[in-house]
């Protein structure tokens, strides 16, 4: 997904009726948001938290020093490592860490829905649509965290809808 | 909390002087783990350094720590911040580490190290010299000076790879460096051993991937989107609208140009080309080219220029070449020289004058030099053991000498190097030396040489250097070589030979020998003047009013950067010295080096032959400049660029603008009225007009280039946006509309002909003569867009500027060009005017053959046809297709046309 369609995407789902102009810089296509007469402002977590404070959300940037700073290193962590050219074997370490975090927690910054999730949901749909079942069943964490996500009031959009099968097939892989 | 650290992991210096500056109130645990331990449980690769929180919880991101830490004090970050923080983890961090990589684990130096975060360090600069802050995201420090400040350290630590042209940059790195919490943080983790500190964990990296095997590429950097606000757009439309009223006047045409008080005086010198070597691309572009396009530049500013070069005719390599001839030296320095004058000529270089060294006023300037240098003490005399052959009653210049390799036993190694090993060698190491003239074995001789004290100057030209690099245009090569030349101590350096061909030397017991061919060189630029105007002094004795720009590729900075200086500083007369030296790096020819003694390459005689103007070789090797790394000449490339920027971009909008006014308003530029958009595609253009003086002033020739293109893509996309064709038949608004945008489109078209000028002179010619652009428009570039032609301007008749490179045409210049033939070519160049490869290869081609490949492709067209009457089998059909065409290819080979291809829509 574009940058610029997701950044969209986002707008839709804080709400925000305005929808704002986006532009694409060089060959990784790092979006632009020109802003009235103030400067513009490149990339995408940064064009996220802005549109996330025009939006009165501030919540969704963590409400302690702690929540803030977890939710930026994820954010952070979407755009390098999810972002990046990744191999098979990069996708699957990364969702194998990603499966331990999330073992005891329900939302990245543990109980409190961020824009890290949102993020980090948009950011791995692509990879999460192709898992066969039984991968979905070894990433169980994962799998749990992203159809809650998927399921969170306006935020999944028109983007698909990951079929996660309730009762487990393959007992031994865990 | 707890963090967990590493010996020599960069990530620690960030996040100790975040801590540091934030005094975090909690208690802070340090523990010092190996690089590969694994300290957060749920990543599966080794991370420092990591903070563990109190509530159990992670921080493994350097830049989440630093921002915990400032969180905690109570500062919250903005939306500049962020974008600083977003861009150091996504663009920073991966050149970084390639280049901390290079650096201290593979022991790279140089442009190596410096090549991959070049661009990340321009983009701090430009953005801290933009918004004229101290500080990244504003007047006072933030958290992403903090975090961008510890990324850079352990490589900024070296002035080596700080370089001094990002002024802004500098000034921010230093403030950032002498505060209290950054100077501990850097004490902890390099512990004063520099960026070697960082060995032990680097070298447990795997090899940062993005950055491995990038190739040279000739690919523009990314365009930045500009921001414009409301005043610029307003102060933008004010200086449009007072057009022509605002040029000043033109500055009278001088003879000669002397340097005038009070105003700008730039002295501009291209490299000497050595006389008996026919010049090739990378010559070119390396130094005369690059310094026309500078000289043009200079005087569309109306700065007091003056141009300079000629040929370097002393030496060794002249006399082998007589003798190959059989011509005097003289007589072999007055064939060259005019061969050098044309090729510059036709390449369209404006020098003021070309000139050459062997003239009296070099001896004269030479000797004087030489004598002030040894009454203050700074020539000594000293023995040299050389081979002298007594056959010929001379001393052997190591190039006359040849003999058996003293490392790896090959026949015919040289006096100065073995051709099969490489090895560098003193000529009398050589075994059975001989002399390569008579063949009889020379004998070692001692004799006396003079030697430039350089260790006794090395003090002023240190003191020199200190008030003239800061804040000067330098390029980053030419300093890192002045650097590491004198880091490694100036030793004396011999000054004279045993030869004929050269600056006698003035001193009794030297009448048999003359000035070294790199000690007179440079002083050649003085001669040549002197040549010119009898007032040279004032050019060369007047370092107050004189800004002297000298351009050469890199192997030339020491001589120009070190040996003159010290002769100039040792001579004590007020020599002006350079101010801004050029060095270029090295271009190469598609995917090797140029050759001549393997024909590889194209010379500069040769360009003029392949049928391209020379307009088109000046853009092409100006865009691929080697500006900062090596580039490469490829022909795939040239076809691709004239095609793609000159035919698509520039050509087609400045065509398609000036043809708006002929058939759509008679040849006369309708009215405008500005809507908002058009004030900001004013603004825009502005900007990039401002963008293109602010890379010229610094010489930054090849990226100056892409601002021209980028007006023009706006002027494009302008017209594209607005349809005027379709607008012109329309309404009465409509219309107005059509007329508006045609009146700011053709003016875009007048800017681009100027700005065109220093690159591509013929053409920027062309297009003020189709647009009858006024005279005084044409000399002067000021740094605002103007409207030049204004409504009411009749235009003149509009013709297509640029013509479509073909694929074939183009692949049989590369064969031809790709080595063989050169040899040849070059000796018909000398003797005659020479006739390209291909014309050759055609006229063999007779009529009877033509005739017989004829009547053969007409035989074979009728078997194709029948057989298809037939409806006969389809791979018989297709073999008997491939036949034909193969005889047609021979035909269009033999009569010398271009193979038919499949036509498409012509563009203009």
């Amino acid at each position: 997904m574009a940058a610029a369609a997701e950044l969209k995407l986002l707008e839709k789902s804080l709400g925000l009726s305005k929808g704002n102009k986006y532009s694409a810089q060089g060959e990784r296509q790092i979006p632009v948001l020109q802003t009235n007469n103030g400067p513009s402002l490149t990339g995408l977590t940064t064009i996220a938290a802005h549109l996330v404070k025009q939006a009165n959300k501030e919540y969704l940037l963590g409400s302690t020093a702690e929540e803030k700073a977890v939710v930026q290193q994820w954010l952070e962590y979407r755009v390098t490592r999810v972002d990046g050219h990744s191999s098979k074997d990069d996708v699957r370490t990364l969702l194998k860490d990603l499966n331990s975090y999330l073992e005891d927690k329900v939302y990245l910054t543990g109980y409190n829905f961020t824009l890290a999730d949102i993020l980090l949901y948009y950011g791995l749909h692509r990879f999460i649509v192709d898992l066969t079942v039984q991968e979905k069943e070894k990433y169980l964490n994962v799998s749990r965290w992203f159809c809650h996500i998927q399921h969170y009031p306006g935020i999944r959009q028109h983007l698909s809808t990951v079929v996660f099968i309730k009762n487990r097939l393959y007992t031994n892989s865990h | 909390m707890r963090l967990f650290v590493s010996e020599g992991a960069p990530g620690s210096l960030p996040v100790l002087a975040a801590a540091g500056r934030a005094q975090g109130r909690e208690e802070l645990l340090i523990s010092t783990v190996g690089p590969e331990e694994c300290v957060v449980p749920f990543l599966t690769r080794p991370k420092v350094p990591v903070l563990q929180l109190d509530s159990g919880n992670y921080l493994f991101s350097t830049s989440a720590i630093c921002r915990y830490f400032f969180l905690l004090s109570g500062w919250e970050q903005d939306d500049l911040t962020n974008q600083w923080l977003e861009w150091e983890a996504t663009e920073l961090q991966p050149a970084l580490s390639a280049a901390l990589y290079y650096l201290v684990v593979q022991g790279k130096k140089g442009e190596d190290v410096l090549g991959p975060v070049r661009r990340a360090l321009t983009h701090i600069d430009h953005s801290l010299s933009r918004r004229s802050c101290p500080f990244l995201a504003g007047e006072t420090e933030s958290l992403a000076d903090i975090v961008l400040w510890g990324a850079l350290y352990p490589l900024l630590q070296d002035p080596a790879y700080l370089p001094e042209e990002l002024g802004a940059l500098h000034s921010w790195f230093q403030t950032l460096s002498s505060q209290e919490p950054c100077q501990r943080a850097a004490e902890t983790v390099l512990k004063q051993q520099g960026v070697l500190a960082l060995r032990p964990y680097l070298q447990k990296q795997p090899l940062p991937s993005s950055f491995e095997g990038r190739a040279v590429s000739n690919e523009p950097e990314e365009e930045e989107l500009a921001t414009l606000s409301e005043e610029e757009i307003a102060m933008a439309v004010t200086a449009w609208e007072k057009g022509l009223g605002s040029l000043p006047p033109l500055r009278p045409q001088q003879n000669p140009v002397l340097p005038v008080a009070g105003e700008r005086n730039v002295l501009i010198t291209s490299a000497l080309p050595y006389v008996n070597n026919v010049p090739h691309l990378g010559n070119i572009i390396g130094c005369v080219l690059s310094a026309d396009v500078f000289a043009r530049y200079s005087r569309l500013r109306q700065w007091n220029t003056l141009y300079l070069c000629g040929t370097d005719e002393y030496g060794t390599a002249t006399e082998t070449k007589a003798m190959e001839e059989g011509l005097t030296p003289q007589e072999i320095c007055d064939k060259y020289h005019a061969i050098h004058a044309n090729i510059y000529r036709w390449f369209n270089i404006s020098f003021d004058i070309f000139g050459r060294t062997t003239t009296p006023q070099q001896t004269k300037i030479t000797q004087d030099i030489f004598q002030r240098l040894l009454t203050r003490g700074f020539v000594f005399q000293d023995t040299v053991e050389q081979l002298r052959c007594e056959h010929c009653a001379r001393f052997l210049a190591d190039r006359f000498v040849e003999g058996v390799c003293p490392f790896c036993g090959y026949e015919e190694a040289r006096g100065d190097q073995c051709d099969k090993c490489g090895k560098l060698i003193n000529a009398i190491e050589l075994k059975k030396p001989q002399c390569k003239v008579c063949r009889s074995c020379p004998v070692v001789k001692s004799s006396q040489h003079l030697f430039l004290d350089l260790p006794k100057l090395e003090k002023r030209l240190e003191e020199w250097l200190g008030k003239t690099l800061p804040g000067s245009d330098w390029t980053p090569n030419a300093r890192f070589i002045i650097r590491s030349w004198l880091r490694d101590g100036l030793k004396p350096r011999c000054i004279t030979r045993d030869l004929k061909w050269g600056t006698p030397v003035p001193l009794e017991g030297f009448e048999d020998k003359v000035f070294y061919v790199w000690f007179d060189a440079t002083i050649g630029y003085v001669s040549i003047t002197a040549n010119y105007t009898d007032q040279w002094e004032r050019w060369w004795k007047n370092p107050e009013q004189v800004n002297l720009y000298q351009f050469m590729a890199k192997d030339n900075v020491p001589f120009h950067g070190l040996v003159f200086p010290c002769s100039a500083l040792g001579a004590e007369d007020n020599y002006t010295l350079v101010s801004h030296l050029i060095a270029t790096e090295y271009l190469n020819y598609e995917d090797g080096k140029f050759s001549k003694s393997r024909g590889v390459g194209v010379f500069g005689d040769m360009a003029q032959d392949t049928g391209i103007p020379a307009d088109i070789w000046r853009f092409y090797l100006l865009y691929i400049r080697p500006e900062g790394q090596d580039s490469a000449f490829s022909w795939t490339d040239m076809l691709l660029k004239n095609n793609s920027e000159l035919l698509n971009n520039l050509g087609n909008f400045i065509n398609r603008a000036g043809m708006f006014v002929s058939k759509f308003f008679g040849g006369c530029v309708p009215e405008m009225v500005l809507t908002p958009d058009d004030r900001r595609l004013l603004a825009h253009v502005t900007l990039e007009l401002q963008h293109y003086h602010q890379l010229l002033e610094k010489v930054r020739i090849r990226e100056a280039l892409r601002s021209i293109l980028t007006i023009s893509r706006h002027g494009n996309q302008y017209i594209q946006v607005n349809e005027p064709w379709k607008r012109i038949k329309g309404s009465e608004a409509d219309r107005q509309r059509a007329g508006t945008v045609t009146g700011l489109a053709v003016n875009i078209a007048a800017l681009l002909s100027i700005m065109l000028q220093p690159y591509m002179p013929t053409v920027s010619a062309t297009i003020q003569a189709q647009l009858q652009l006024p005279a005084p428009a044409c000399s002067i570039l000021l740094t605002n867009f103007l409207c030049t032609l204004p409504a009411g301007h009749q235009i003149g008749t509009v013709s297509p500027l640029f013509q479509k490179l073909e694929n074939d045409q183009i692949e049989s210049l590369r064969q031809r060009f790709g080595g063989g033939q050169l040899e040849e070519s070059l000796e018909l160049k000398a003797k005659a005017p020479p006739k390209p490869a291909v014309v050759e290869a055609m006229a063999t081609a007779g009529p009877q053959q033509i005739q017989v490949l004829t009547d053969e492709v007409t035989k074979q067209g009728n078997i194709v046809r029948e057989l298809k009457a037939q409806k006969a089998d389809k791979n018989q059909v297709a073999a008997e297709v491939a036949k034909l065409l193969d005889l047609k290819k021979q035909l269009a080979l033999a009569e010398g046309k271009p193979l038919e291809t499949p036509k498409g829509k012509k563009k203009k």
